[in-house]
């Protein structure tokens, strides 16, 4: 009996035949509850949910607004008050930063009236040439960072203009430059608020939970009832989304930076403002750099899914692209997504680390010599368009501006390789597909589908109590309730199935990965950057090479799933294992351990907490790809979130399916955190 | 108000209890400190009912190992942390009725502080970091600059101004740590083991250059090391720690003599005597009909340095006072005691 209590797997062992016992004896024809849980009252929760926002925005706290355009005194509610003044806000700030890159009128109208525009023929912004933006990516690569940021960021701005997409190009940056800042801001004043009070931390901790497992998918249904369709909405539901990791990493930041710098500040005499701007967030700059860099990636992966409610740029245009199965199209469009985070990524880190020189005694054209660079090459492009414009006013002016169908492209390079793939290795592609499907896919849902709900409590609840006690049994089962409550259980039968071949898969090829890597240091760093850049790519791009390979299915679905959701477990291998000290492997050494021996006994038992956060991430990371997967055609959760952005009463129901992933998600986490730590205490790293 | 005799720092029964109940217990046995019932309920005493004077430009050295709240008490000091009961003065100001704004005068104009790990900003140059404390005062970028330049020759760091801490060993980080505490020229160095993270070799130089330091800058200094040996090679007074409460606190030599407890007597029993007593604790009464050599030794006089010139000679040595008046006699057999015989039957002058 001692030895059952103490024992965690003779534990585990029994709860699955336990588990197995009740899946054979409830009889999906007679098992009632047990065997799916019957309509309830709480499948009124969405409408509740539905009404209740619908109220906010349409019937809590009238006030009367005067409309000076149609003379009249209006009804209307604080909340859509306050939404129009925040869209307004947001709205001006993207069209002020779209018309100084690509020109237009409407900042303009905002100060005066469209009479004024149609009056005054020369009242408009006019776009900026765009070598001159070119020139400057190179100089401000250069200030920033030296050459290779230069070329970087200038290179990168040429390429967008030479495949002619500069019109989208410029609308998802003026997208990005408005919803980074607001994101990175927000994020830093919450996270600062968190650390300087603990209640509202302990508030804010829960809420972040949920907001950074819900799908994206999910925010979007209330953002389009509160703020409407367009680009401000795409920003604001980019900030929602991006702002959470921006307020976590700014705390774990701020908790980090050891007492002796705090206590060294207050004696230097700082005040509590000082103290916070100068030494604290400037210490912790490294974590907060982290964030702003998840910002940014958080902001490009949004500018795909944002589309969906009216933003345009890049992503829009991918998005028709890959409905319209052009995949070299999308292929170009998700390069310049994904040179445009790389670059914002680079240019910021850059900028956060220049140093300031205070000997350098300059006269004016040297301290400012960039920006007078810059402000030359502007007026010299601008005379150089003017000019060519006027020489050849029929012609494109390819030294203004490139458009679409002006632009270099490699589109039937592409087509052509995805028709020489389709032609040559359809039948096998297409064997593989089959035999995915019907022998493994097909299999693992129906044995996901046929489990009782109350054999899946009865496991999730055991787990739950093995891993962490009492308290993670409850934590978890009340998670899995909720979704079992739910009409949808199927569909996250469904999700889980898919989530869980992606997890075992990505693991196993994300830790082999990392072991082999491991062994030498230059694979090690080789292997570290290609997860950096891998995870630079906003989401949706996995899904192009993929399609174009596949086809539409749900192999190309887990497909993309695996390679996004292999990074994670591959860094975090490669972490953990180069993380076992140094004393260590010595002792090994000295031990006489042979290679197999090494990392059997001594390195992967002391990464393996490691790892499991990976796989944690590795979960996460497959949850919302499976969701975005339902862009492709799944038939989970994803599909209904996005089924419910185009209903009328989408609302409720978007948000309670985004709560079943989240908590789907946020099970996993909870378990797998809970046994990490306590596996690391035992093993004493923090 | 402040006088020419009047204390720097001033403590009295400082007390720092750390758990949640203590307030309120505290509070219960109306501001009395009960030891027993406070660690009945859990507390931790880190400072128990300290009591001292500092005189200006004096260096008291708090000596104590690890968890004897010598840490605490200096934080105490500089009220990094708040005290639970009683009073500290500084420069005859109660510290503790000090409002916010007030502590942060007194810290921007009369404290400085340097820490066990450095505790440099990892964003700033050496430069800046020693900057730093002046420009949060509000003097202006270049003003701080000039003066912080002056900072870094005065260290020995010319040259590397433009490094960040982590380009820097860490004796140079440390050296940049002196460099900002003295940077807003403060009356009050607190040092809390600024050595004791550096190699023994380092550690050594540091000393040198401490002492060399404060004897052109003359500062009133709390200071606080575990390492006993530093304690006596650097203090004017040592105070000796343990469990928060103050062991005993005298000149070194009269610790080293007269250890007031078993566990100070620990510390001593290794300590070379020729190191720490002066000449006058072990001199002979002054026979004005003794043959007397013609050297003479300063009384304050340290037995190690004046050693070998005593035993050359063949008879006494006079030791004289700041005047040059004979106070005593010192004789080889003495000496020869101090520094080969039992430390136990040691004849000294009290």
């Amino acid at each position: 009996m001692q030895y059952f209590t103490e024992n965690k797997w003779t534990q585990f062992v029994a709860l699955l035949a336990v588990f197995f016992a009740l899946v054979i004896t409830i009889d999906p024809a007679t098992g009632g509850n047990l065997w799916r849980l019957q309509e309830t009252i709480f499948w009124a929760l969405p409408d509740v949910v539905n009404d209740f926002l619908k109220f906010l925005i349409n019937d809590f706290w009238v006030v009367e607004t005067y409309d000076p355009d149609l003379d009249l005194t209006e009804e209307t509610t604080m909340m859509k008050q306050v939404t129009r003044a925040m869209s307004g806000i947001v709205l001006f700030f993207i069209n002020l930063i779209r018309e100084v890159l690509l020109g237009g009128i409407k900042t303009i109208v905002v100060f005066t009236s469209w009479d004024f525009i149609s009056d005054n023929e020369w009242a408009r912004i006019p776009a900026l040439p765009w070598p001159a933006l070119a020139a400057g990516a190179f100089l401000l690569g250069h200030y920033l960072g030296g050459r290779n940021l230069s070329l970087l960021a200038g290179l990168s701005t040429i390429y967008i203009a030479v495949f002619g997409q500069w019109t989208p190009a410029m609308e998802t940056l003026s997208f990005v430059l408005v919803a980074v800042p607001i994101s990175f801001l927000l994020g830093l004043t919450l996270g600062v608020a968190a650390f300087k009070n603990k209640s509202f931390e302990s508030v804010l901790a829960p809420l972040l939970n949920v907001a950074q497992s819900m799908p994206h998918f999910s925010y979007l249904i209330p953002v389009v009832v509160f703020f409407g369709i367009g680009d401000h909405a795409g920003a604001i539901s980019t900030v929602i989304f991006a702002t959470p990791p921006m307020i976590r990493l700014t705390i774990l930041g701020l908790k980090k930076v050891s007492p002796e710098v705090l206590e060294a500040g207050m004696m230097s005499g700082c005040n509590s403002r000082q103290l916070m701007f100068r030494v604290l967030i400037p210490t912790a700059r490294h974590d907060i750099l982290i964030g702003v860099n998840q910002v940014i990636m958080q902001c490009l992966a949004m500018a795909v899914i944002a589309s969906f409610i009216g933003a345009t740029g890049l992503g829009y245009d991918l998005l028709v692209a890959l409905n319209m199965l052009k995949i070299g199209q999308a292929l170009e469009l998700g390069v310049s997504i994904v040179l445009i985070a790389v670059v914002l990524d680079k240019l910021s880190l850059s900028w956060a680390n220049k140093k300031t020189d205070y000997f350098a005694d300059l006269p004016f054209h040297l301290r400012h010599k960039y920006s007078l660079t810059f402000f030359a090459i502007v007026v010299c492009t601008s005379i150089i368009a003017f000019m060519v414009s006027a020489m050849l006013p029929e012609q494109a002016n390819y030294f203004y501006f490139i458009h679409e169908s002006q632009g270099f492209t490699t589109e039937k390079f592409w087509d052509f390789i995805v028709d020489w793939i389709i032609t040559n290795a359809y039948h096998s592609l297409q064997s593989f597909n089959l035999f995915m499907i019907t022998s493994v896919l097909m299999p693992m849902k129906e044995a996901y589908l046929s489990m009782p709900v109350a054999a899946t409590l009865v496991l999730v609840a055991g787990t739950g109590y093995i891993v962490g006690g009492l308290r993670s049994a409850l934590v978890t089962t009340g998670f899995i309730a909720f979704i079992a409550l739910t009409p949808w259980w199927d569909r996250a039968l469904i999700t889980a199935y898919m989530t869980t071949f992606a997890v075992i898969v990505s693991v196993i090829i994300g830790c082999s990965v990392g072991v082999l890597c491991a062994r030498s240091p230059l694979a090690t760093k080789v292997i570290l950057l290609v997860c950096d850049t891998f995870q630079t790519f906003p989401s949706f791009v996995y899904l192009i090479p993929v399609i174009m390979l596949f086809g539409v299915s749900d192999l190309s679905v887990l497909i993309a799933v695996i390679v996004y959701a292999t990074i994670p477990a591959t860094r975090y291998t490669v972490e953990g294992l180069s993380n076992v000290p140094e004393t260590l492997q010595e002792a090994g050494s000295m031990s006489g351990v042979n290679r197999l021996q090494r990392l059997l006994k001594i390195e992967l038992p002391l990464a393996f907490p490691h790892i499991m956060l990976g796989i944690n991430q590795t979960v996460i990371f497959a949850l919302f790809m499976v969701i975005i997967g339902a862009f492709i055609g799944t038939d989970d959760l994803g599909q209904l979130i996005m089924k419910s952005l185009s209903e009328s009463n989408g609302m409720g129901q978007g948000i309670i399916l985004g709560l079943c992933v989240a908590f789907i998600g946020l099970t996993v986490d909870h378990l797998i955190h809970t046994w990490a730590q306590e596996r690391k205490k035992i093993l004493g790293i923090t | 108000m402040s006088t020419l005799d009047q204390p720097v720092i001033k403590c009295d029964s400082v007390y720092k209890i750390f758990g949640d109940n203590a307030a309120k217990i505290l509070q219960q046995s109306g501001g009395k400190v009960d030891t027993a019932s406070l660690l009945e309920a859990g507390c931790v005493i880190g400072v128990n009912n300290a009591s001292f004077e500092v005189k200006k430009g004096e260096m008291l050295v708090v000596m104590g190992l690890s968890g004897s709240g010598k840490s605490t008490l200096l934080r105490c000091i500089s009220r990094l942390l708040d005290t639970t009961a009683g009073n500290i003065f500084i420069d005859g100001e109660d510290l503790l009725a000090m409002s916010d704004q007030e502590l942060i005068k007194v810290r921007r104009n009369k404290m400085g502080m340097v820490f066990q790990s450095f505790a440099l900003l990892p964003h700033k140059t050496v430069l800046e970091n020693i900057a730093f404390p002046l420009q949060v005062k509000g003097m202006s970028t270049s003003d701080s600059i000039i003066r912080a330049m002056e900072m870094v020759a005065l260290v020995d760091l010319t040259g590397r101004e433009n490094y960040f801490p982590r380009q820097l060993s860490g004796g140079q980080q440390q050296r940049v740590g002196i460099a900002r505490s003295l940077a807003v020229e403060p009356d009050i160095w607190f040092l809390d083991e600024p050595f004791s993270a550096l190699d023994p070799l380092i550690r050594r130089e540091m000393q040198d250059e401490f002492l060399r330091l404060q004897n052109s800058l003359n500062k009133t200094i709390l200071f606080v090391t575990h390492d006993f040996d530093e304690a006596i090679r650097l203090a004017d007074r040592i105070a000796i720690m343990k469990d928060g409460v103050i062991e005993q606190i005298d000149t070194p030599a009269n610790i080293v003599l007269n250890p007031a407890t078993e566990y100070v007597a620990k510390f001593t029993h290794d300590v070379p005597r020729e190191r720490v007593l002066t000449c006058e604790t072990i001199m002979d009464e002054y026979d004005p009909s003794a043959q007397m050599s013609e050297l003479t030794v300063f009384k304050d006089a340290i037995i190690q340095t004046v050693a070998e010139a005593v035993l050359t000679e063949q008879k006494s040595v006079a030791v004289t006072d700041a005047q040059g008046h004979i106070v005593g006699a010192l004789n080889c057999a003495t000496i020869i005691h101090v520094l080969f015989g039992n430390a136990n039957t040691m004849p000294v002058n009290n």
